[in-house]
């Protein structure tokens, strides 16, 4: 297959996983959390049943604690795509005001996402997931198959994933048991934002350097989205010109200085970046081999 | 043979002129591979700060190279391997230069090599193999190349690491490079490059030569990887065109999605489906980025035929001229990966291309040690065993040998109660003599037969206690088919016992044979066109299931002439209870051996309750129900 182009060999094997998964599932949806990596991961569901439509939904856990440029893309990439969107919210989360800053990080992004996930999941009989999780992204990620296997309870057992060979994917599952799917898995984060500028994606344009209110706690730089944010005193926002390399609920995702305000700038800069993108997940920081347990524990 | 100095700088530039190469490293950890591997991560500036951060941490906490940076732990990624000191799992790794992106999958030497090793080679272009200069080729080496060999990689790099400290002798590095050679050609690698490498010290692994080894004059470890060509055999041998689904967004719109397996496809090409043989010419390839003059080896789109012939998924779209053959038996190459053996003759789940089907392995040929390759006897497979064994599928499907085209030619096996992975294999040829017979979409097929004869084929399998009425029942349905103009033939104890089936006794697995041949006669008659009823005690559900899984779905008819044993023994034609009650006929159903009655049958008849032609008129209602009786026929 040496005469494709690694972004065409990587597009076709997505394609190919796309494809088999919903060949094999009955109730297939699409975890879309609005970020670059679900943007790539949408457009090639678009290119898989073309001239069709992809035949799932999209589904977005919320938090309520998105950015606003967030939901403002969403709706608009569903509709544009043709495609229903289902949008949870864990209604004991609701319910409890659960947020990063009355509850901390942990139990916030445990109630709101890993549970709320799973009540989704559960409530509409989802039987396969699309998540545009990446190996390159962490070191248990690197570990994980295309199709990974859950148990009734979600459960992601690391050391009993089936083998994964060629491009045979096991899908066979009983009922109740469930596959979370992963077409970007051999992607780099490299990879993704030259298909993104190859394939004129369009993306949150928070991923663009901007001048932004931006407060600095821990030394990480938190852009203040709305007016839940409490201030110390003498806190003052300060316009600053940043953009975000990964998003997730904003208290929770820190920016970087940049002047990057286009896709090329953002190539140009991530080569010479010498830190991986999750840093500026505060999520990932909070014990050793955390992404593995929170993994086990059913997100994504 | 220099690579740019900072590689990564330009992997933007042109993205479309980067190709992708997959390889997998093998060695153990103190041959140095996670050293080799980090390095490259390192040194092409993959390995970003704050996990340099993290592995400095790791390194001193619990690293093994005494407080410097431990490689290994990059590579260890669960909570239960750091622990553990051990590597499970295969991980995958990426790094890039500017001319390429690299996909390492990195597998442990130890634990579970076979199952994670033939995992990470199967999806590899080329393999790198590590030995440690101070060692030369050991039987870890040897067995490495085996299965790198097996996997059909046909690219190897000889790393041979550790150089300094064998005081970066050429003499050294060229005697294992001998050595090794001569090895790989036996066991078929056809192309080796060997590079002489301090992992540790960065000799030859960017750049070359190093000052070191000024006697080398090949390329660096790096330059090699980036511009070594490695094109599958599959890239230029005939279209093969995976369908994994069939796409109709309208009704004007029939395309069939699917990938590029083997050679290339244009539109006007001529291309034959397989299983079916049918045969048309490709109209379009449809892309969502427009519709495209050629689609290589590898690409996914969608294809559209000239004509209307049936595809669904798991069928092939092939070059009509070099079709693959279709077969249901094949000999192959099984590598065991479940904890539980393999069971001969127990029934699994085999998926093969888009096709998951039922399957079943024969005891193995031969077990192959992976060590020296020798052949030895065996039973079964264990974990991590390797063999050859007979694959027989419930239905045929297309293939090609592995060697020809890995994707054509491999498959899995899944548990059935489990649906765990626990096996994967590579099919070598077809054992059954229609090999080389591509099924020609047969121009005399089921449906002509049926066309001409007015109806459809069936098996009415009518079963009961003996002297419950079958063989009234059989002959009256006979003579009403027969004068409704439908070719019948009726199959009894008669003619079976007397002929076919006169080397049988009534011994467990006489009977089981006995039912197995009616099935195949019966078979071949339904293919033959003819509406075949079959009258036997048959009392055993899995017998008659036996029977049933040999004719196609909605074509068996299963009458239970039910009549209870009371009434069936006061009637007692040929005296047969009485003899039995009294012990003189042994096994004999109803008295001493059970009848399982159907729980399900097409047709249930109480014949105490119901009269002959009645029974009659309800199977004939039945075929007629099933579509086996057209409407011209059942009106007569």
């Amino acid at each position: 297959m040496s005469g494709l182009g690694h972004l065409q060999r990587l597009e076709a094997e997505s394609i190919d996983i796309l494809r088999e998964a919903v060949a094999e599932a009955e109730r297939p949806v699409m975890l879309y959390s609005i970020g670059k990596d679900s943007a790539v991961m949408l457009h090639l569901a678009r290119k898989a049943f073309f001239p069709g439509r992809p035949p799932f939904p999209l589904l977005h856990v919320d938090t309520t604690w998105k950015f606003r440029a967030m939901y403002a893309l969403r709706d608009r990439a569903a509709r544009e795509a043709g495609m229903e969107l289902v949008v949870h919210r864990n209604p004991e989360a609701v319910a409890r005001g659960i947020g990063p800053f009355t509850h901390g990080s942990a139990l916030h992004t445990d109630v709101w996402k890993t549970q709320g996930l799973k009540q989704a999941l559960d409530l509409h009989r989802y039987d396969l997931a699309f998540g545009g999780a990446r190996r390159d992204e962490e070191k248990s990620r690197a570990k994980e198959r295309v199709f990974s296997f859950r148990n009734a309870q979600h459960r992601w057992d690391p050391k009993a994933q089936r083998p994964e060979l060629w491009r045979l994917y096991n899908a066979r599952k009983h009922p109740g048991e469930s596959l979370r799917v992963f077409p970007l898995s051999n992607w780099t984060e490299l990879d993704v934002w030259q298909y993104i500028a190859r394939e004129r994606i369009e993306v949150v344009p928070l991923y663009f350097a901007a001048m932004r209110p931006v407060v600095t706690r821990d030394g990480r730089l938190i852009v203040v989205d709305d007016d839940r944010m409490p201030l110390a005193d003498g806190e003052v926002p300060v316009l600053r010109s940043v953009r975000f390399r990964t998003l997730g609920c904003w208290p929770l995702t820190a920016a970087i200085e940049s002047q990057a305000d286009s896709v090329e700038a953002v190539i140009a800069e991530m080569l010479t970046m010498r830190t991986s993108e999750r840093e500026g997940r505060l999520i990932d920081h909070d014990s050793a081999g955390s992404m593995e347990k929170k993994k086990a524990e059913g997100y994504f | 043979m220099t690579p740019s100095d900072a590689p990564a700088q330009h992997a933007a530039a042109t993205p479309d002129g980067q190709t992708l190469l997959r390889f997998i490293a093998c060695g153990s950890v103190d041959d140095g591979k996670s050293t080799l591997i980090g390095r490259l991560l390192y040194d092409t500036q993959t390995l970003l700060e704050d996990q340099l951060a993290v592995l400095a941490a790791d390194s001193r906490r619990v690293g093994t190279q005494g407080g410097e940076l431990d490689f290994a732990l990059l590579v260890d990624g669960l909570s239960a391997e750091r622990e553990q000191g051990i590597t499970i799992d295969v991980a995958y790794r990426f790094f890039a230069t500017a001319r390429r992106r690299f996909i390492v999958a990195d597998t442990p030497g130890h634990v579970q090599y076979t199952r994670n090793m033939v995992t990470g080679a199967s999806t590899a272009d080329l393999a790198v193999i590590l030995v440690d200069a101070r060692q030369g080729v050991l039987t870890q080496t040897r067995r490495h190349s085996h299965l790198v060999a097996l996997l059909g990689i046909r690219h190897v790099v000889l790393a041979v690491n550790k150089l300094d400290l064998a005081g970066y002798s050429q003499a050294v590095f060229k005697a294992i490079d001998a050595e090794y050679r001569a090895f790989a050609e036996r066991i078929g690698i056809a192309s080796v490059v060997s590079v002489p490498l301090s992992a540790l010290r960065g000799d030859n692994l960017i750049a070359a030569p190093s000052p070191n080894t000024p006697w080398y004059r090949g390329p660096s470890l790096l330059a090699h990887l980036e511009s070594v060509v490695v094109e599958p055999p599959a890239a230029t041998a005939p279209l093969r065109f995976l369908v994994q689904g069939v796409q109709r967004p309208d009704p004007e719109f029939r395309g069939y999605a699917g990938r590029v397996l083997g050679g290339r496809v244009r539109p006007g090409d001529a291309v034959r489906v397989l299983p079916s043989g049918h045969t048309s010419t490709v109209a379009r390839i449809v892309t969502y980025d427009g519709d495209l003059a050629e689609a290589i080896c590898g690409q996914s789109v969608t294809l559209t035929l000239a004509d209307p012939v049936d595809v669904s998924r798991g069928d092939v779209i092939a070059a009509a001229a070099a079709p693959p053959a279709v077969a249901d038996q094949f000999e192959a190459t099984v590598v065991w990966m479940d904890e539980e053996p393999m069971l001969p003759g127990r029934g699994y789940l085999v998926k093969i291309g888009a096709t998951t089907t039922g399957g079943a392995l024969a005891a193995p040929k031969y077990q192959i040690d992976v060590d020296s390759l020798e052949h030895l006897a065996a039973r079964t497979l264990a974990l991590n065993a390797i063999g050859v064994c007979t694959l027989t599928l419930d239905r045929a499907v297309p293939f090609d040998p592995y060697a020809d085209n890995r994707d054509m030619g491999s498959f899995i096996v899944i548990d059935r109660l489990s649906h765990r992975t626990v096996g994967a294999g590579l099919l070598h040829f077809a054992l059954r003599r229609s090999q080389n017979v591509h099924w020609q979409a047969l121009t005399v097929d089921r449906a002509a037969r049926a066309a001409r004869n007015g109806h459809g084929a069936a098996v009415v399998w009518l079963t009961g206690l003996s002297g419950s009425g079958k063989s009234t029942i059989a002959n009256r349905l006979e003579q009403r088919l027969h004068a409704l103009g439908v070719h019948t033939y009726l199959l009894d104890g008669d003619n079976i016992r007397h002929g076919l089936n006169k080397d049988l006794g009534f011994t467990a697995a006489d009977r089981v044979e006995n039912i197995r041949r009616i099935a195949e006669v019966a078979g071949l008659m339904v293919d033959a066109g003819l509406v075949v009823i079959c009258a036997f005690i048959s009392p055993f559900r899995s017998e008659r299931e036996l029977a049933r899984r040999r004719i196609a779905d909605g074509e068996f008819v299963e009458v239970h002439v039910d009549t209870p044993l009371a009434v069936v023994e006061r009637r007692d034609p040929k005296g047969l209870y009485a003899k039995a009650r009294r012990g003189e006929l042994k096994n004999f159903t109803g008295i001493d051996s059970p009848y399982e009655a159907p729980e399900t049958p097409e047709v249930h008849v109480r014949t105490d309750e119901t009269d002959l032609d009645t029974a009659v008129e309800r199977i004939l209602a039945r075929l007629a129900a099933q579509g086996i009786l057209g409407r011209g026929s059942t009106g007569g």
